[in-house]
């Protein structure tokens, strides 16, 4: 047939197969325009498609692809040249896009590959950063509970609370079934389990501490896995089926006699308590490394924890240790205040009552020596005498020693005659060494001073004791007593390392040495010589009798007068020189005049010494006063008497120059007239001198006398002699202090 | 008796007291204290003596006689005789008074009284010598002689 432009027929009756074609053909072409639509909607839809190029060149061959079936419609039937035409330009078209995809593609996918292995990597990878994240966690969580641990560990200072604490919060953190803690035995052998988790009292369930196990456990300072038959271990009822799993770690112990702190780190001596824990029977738990190291950590807490309670139970014990030492100290030192009070009142009465009768019996012993005595009893008398003097001497030496101890004693410096004390002495004892075939010298160095300024008596009395020691321990030979200026170059002696004499204008130091040939000193007893009451043991002192208190005396007015008394002896049987340094005051030229009615006036100076001297007598008792008041009109005084404080208030005036008051020792009236007086005497040269009469002279008197403004005091019972002196005292100086 | 013999005998007393404790030093204080001016120095203050403790231990008896008996009073009259008693060199009076006090300070009657009897005693011994002693010096001045030291 040829072809024509005519139109034919729509549907040649015997061609189905023509139709079949024709309708899938309309039916590609909607499913291939319908594609690239979808693609367009969907890759519209995501936000993420980097092949935009390639859906557009795909979305081309697809609309291509069905346009050509799209105009392959056309063709089933006649059809003009046009559509030839542009079936064929489709299909040109087509076929150059599909090739050009085609060719895309083999670069394509390739990559749309690798994407996807992109994937799988980034999911492993977000898998393991997940499984990471739960460790963290539960390390954190763990870091947690141990803060939380020991915080409550911590929390508390007392042993008890910190390690049951320590089980309860462990076993809650970790699930544990049993928790427990043995502990040191006294004796260090075994482990004693001392607290549970469960079991409320445990009952001294004991253990030897030398197991294996044990000892693996001890040994390293980590957390060990025992076996559940360990003996620690057994210490639950037995389970179903399979006992938990069991680890064990070691406690240090602070053992405080151990303590110091450069060992912490090696702990030497050790003891370890032991705390084993179980997990729960019949679970399959297993214990992770986390919880180990929570356990160890814990277990190190513990033990700071424990020592710090330790240390502070120490402590505790030790303030109340100090404590009762305080109360018992405190018990102490009034129980030693009781007994100075005591003392010092037994003294204050022993003081004059001792004294009077002494006086009495030396005083009528010596009056009875005048007499005519049959030979007898002369010796009778002479016995009597020197036994009342010893002992007068031991009253005077206790009496002065517990003044010298009191702090009380105070020098009476006066101006004397050097050379005068010297001879008094070697007369005193010349009739003695004569006796014992002694031969006594004296070297006096001739720039010692005539006159010197210091304390005579106590400076006769030390030079009388160091000489009579010297006299008294040597059977034979010679005393030599030398005295002189001490030297600037002799005064540093290197046996005396302390004592820095200073020479001045006014002062010079008069070093005494006194060097006898008798039984001497060993070096050890030297020390001793000077201690009260101690005596060296030989048989020869024992018999020359002594109390022992003469040196010891002698020290202390030797630092009274700011010296220093040393003894040397080159041994038994070799003799000893005994010499002391005083520091004495060189008077001035310009009192020579007064050296001469310095400070004793002589008895035979006369009754009337002191004419018209207005003086004020007030006593209570009438025979007292009246006595004084004799007393006082014999030495020539215009007395006048009164018998209360408000009349001595009352009469008292300007014109009476002193007033002797008796102040009885418990009234305190005394001395409230005292300052009464002073009140009423406002201008210095108006008031009397106060004189206080007194039986009792104790350091407490005379700072209470001192306190009040009294000028002076007096021991009664008052000679004629003594109140002779006490008003030329006070005249002249205007304050005495104490006549005894 | 003659002169002599009459100062002899005072002597002996005198010694005798100082020897039997009934007086002491005090009292040969008091002896100094007689002069030209004070001729009756010594009599006069041993008779206010008298006087004084005859009314102190009158004192002394009521006080302790009282149905409640008051120790510081006792001690302060005590204290009072003890004091003029020391001043005169009663020296066996004075030793009484300090047990007499001791016993008042530890509240003891029994003690009181019995001390109150004892001094009561001395007291009148001494009283007795001192007045046989003055007796003797009063013959000895009427005798004309002077009263020796």
């Amino acid at each position: 047939m040829d072809s024509c432009n005519c139109i034919e027929p729509q549907w040649p009756p015997d061609d189905l197969l023509m139709k079949y074609q024709y309708i899938s053909d309309f039916f590609i072409a909607l499913a291939y325009f319908s594609i690239p639509l979808e693609l367009i909607y969907f890759v519209k839809k995501s936000a993420v498609f980097p092949y935009r190029w390639v859906l557009v060149q795909f979305g081309a061959f697809i609309v291509l692809c069905g346009a050509t079936h799209l105009i392959n419609l056309w063709t089933f039937t006649m059809h003009s040249r046009t559509v030839a035409m542009v079936m064929t330009t489709a299909k040109v078209f087509t076929a150059v896009v599909s090739c050009v995809t085609a060719l895309m593609l083999v670069h394509i996918i390739p990559d749309l590959l690798s994407v996807k292995t992109r994937e799988l990597f980034l999911k492993n990878k977000a898998a393991e950063l997940d499984r990471e994240m739960g460790l963290i966690r539960t390390q954190e969580e763990t870091g947690r509970h141990v803060r939380m641990l020991t915080h409550e560990i911590r929390s508390t200072l007392d042993r008890h609370t910190i390690l049951k604490t320590t089980l309860v919060e462990l076993g809650r953190t970790l699930a544990l079934e049993e928790c427990a803690l043995w502990m040191p035995t006294r004796t260090g052998l075994e482990l004693q389990l001392s607290y549970t988790l469960h079991q409320q009292n445990p009952v001294g369930y004991t253990v030897p501490i030398h197991h294996p196990m044990i000892n693996q456990v001890f040994s390293s300072s980590h957390v060990v896995k025992i076996s559940p038959n360990c003996p620690v271990a057994r210490i639950r009822p037995a389970g179903k089926y399979m006992p938990g799993e069991v680890v064990a770690v070691r406690v240090p112990l602070l053992h405080l006699s151990n303590f110091q702190i450069n060992d912490w780190p090696e702990l030497s001596t050790k003891r370890y308590a032991l705390m084993v824990l179980m997990l729960p029977s019949d679970s399959a738990r297993q214990w992770h490394v986390h919880e180990l190291e929570l356990v160890e950590v814990v277990a190190d807490q513990v033990a700071v924890a424990l020592s710090h309670a330790a240390i502070l139970e120490e402590s505790m014990r030790a303030r109340d240790l100090l404590m009762e030492q305080n109360v018992a100290l405190d018990l102490a030192r009034r129980e030693a205040e009781t007994a100075i009070r005591a003392r010092n009142d037994f003294l204050a009465v022993m003081n004059h009552e001792m004294r009077t009768p002494m006086h009495a019996i030396i005083a009528l012993s010596s009056l009875l020596q005048e007499t005519e005595l049959t030979p007898e009893q002369r010796l009778m008398v002479e016995t009597i005498l020197k036994s009342s003097n010893l002992l007068a001497t031991l009253i005077n030496d206790v009496l002065d020693l517990s003044r010298l101890e009191d702090g009380s004693l105070q020098l009476d410096l006066g101006t004397f005659n050097l050379y005068a004390v010297f001879r008094e002495v070697l007369n005193l004892i010349k009739p003695i060494a004569s006796v014992k075939k002694l031969h006594v010298s004296l070297n006096m160095a001739p720039e010692l001073p005539e006159y010197a300024i210091g304390d005579e008596k106590r400076l006769m009395q030390t030079i009388l004791n160091v000489v009579g020691n010297a006299v008294k321990f040597s059977k034979d030979g010679s005393i030599l007593i030398s005295a002189f200026v001490a030297k600037a170059e002799l005064l540093r002696d290197s046996r005396t390392p302390e004592f820095f004499p200073v020479p001045g204008d006014n002062h010079f130091y008069l070093r005494v040495q006194v060097k006898d040939s008798g039984i001497g000193v060993s070096p050890q007893d030297i020390p001793k010589l000077f201690t009260k009451f101690a005596q060296t043991q030989s048989t020869a002192i024992r018999n020359s009798g002594g109390s022992g208190l003469g040196l010891a005396i002698c020290k202390r007015f030797v630092n009274l007068m700011e010296g220093h008394i040393w003894i040397e002896s080159e041994g038994l049987g070799k003799g000893c020189t005994a010499i002391f340094m005083v520091k004495l005051g060189i008077p001035e030229r310009l009192n020579e005049s007064k050296l001469a009615f310095m400070p004793k006036v002589p008895p035979n100076l006369g009754p009337a010494a002191f004419p018209g001297l207005k003086v004020l007598v007030m006593d209570e008792n009438g025979v007292s006063r009246m006595v004084t008041k004799g007393l006082l009109v014999h030495l020539g005084c215009d007395v006048t008497m009164v018998s209360s404080s408000e009349e001595c208030l009352r009469v008292v005036s300007h014109e009476h120059k002193v007033v002797f008051m008796d102040v009885c020792v418990s009234g305190m009236d005394g001395y409230e007239i005292a300052i009464r007086i002073q009140e009423k005497f406002t201008k210095r040269h108006e008031r009397p001198i106060i004189v206080a009469l007194t039986g009792n002279t104790d350091k407490v008197t005379k700072e209470k006398l001192m306190r009040v403004g009294m000028g002076g005091l007096i021991l009664k019972p008052v000679s004629l002699d003594k109140m002779r002196s006490v008003l030329s005292d006070l005249l002249e100086h205007r304050v005495l202090f104490e006549a005894v | 008796m003659d002169l002599v013999q009459l100062q002899r005998q005072l002597v002996d007393y005198r010694t005798s007291l100082y020897h039997e404790g009934f007086l002491d030093e005090q009292f040969t204080q008091l002896k100094e204290l007689q002069d030209e001016n004070n001729p009756d120095f010594v009599v006069e203050v041993v008779s206010l003596f008298f006087e004084d403790s005859e009314r102190l231990l009158n004192e002394l008896s009521k006080a302790l006689e009282q149905q409640v008996i008051d120790f510081k009073r006792i001690d302060a009259h005590v204290h009072q005789f003890k004091g003029s008693s020391s001043s005169i060199g009663a020296q066996r009076v004075q030793k009484l008074c300090i047990v007499f006090r001791n016993f008042c300070e530890a509240q003891n009657v029994e003690g009181c009284l019995k001390c109150l009897q004892q001094v009561k005693h001395e007291y009148s011994i001494v009283k007795t010598k001192l007045e046989s002693m003055f007796q003797l010096e009063r013959q000895i001045l009427n005798a004309g002689g002077s009263v020796p030291v």
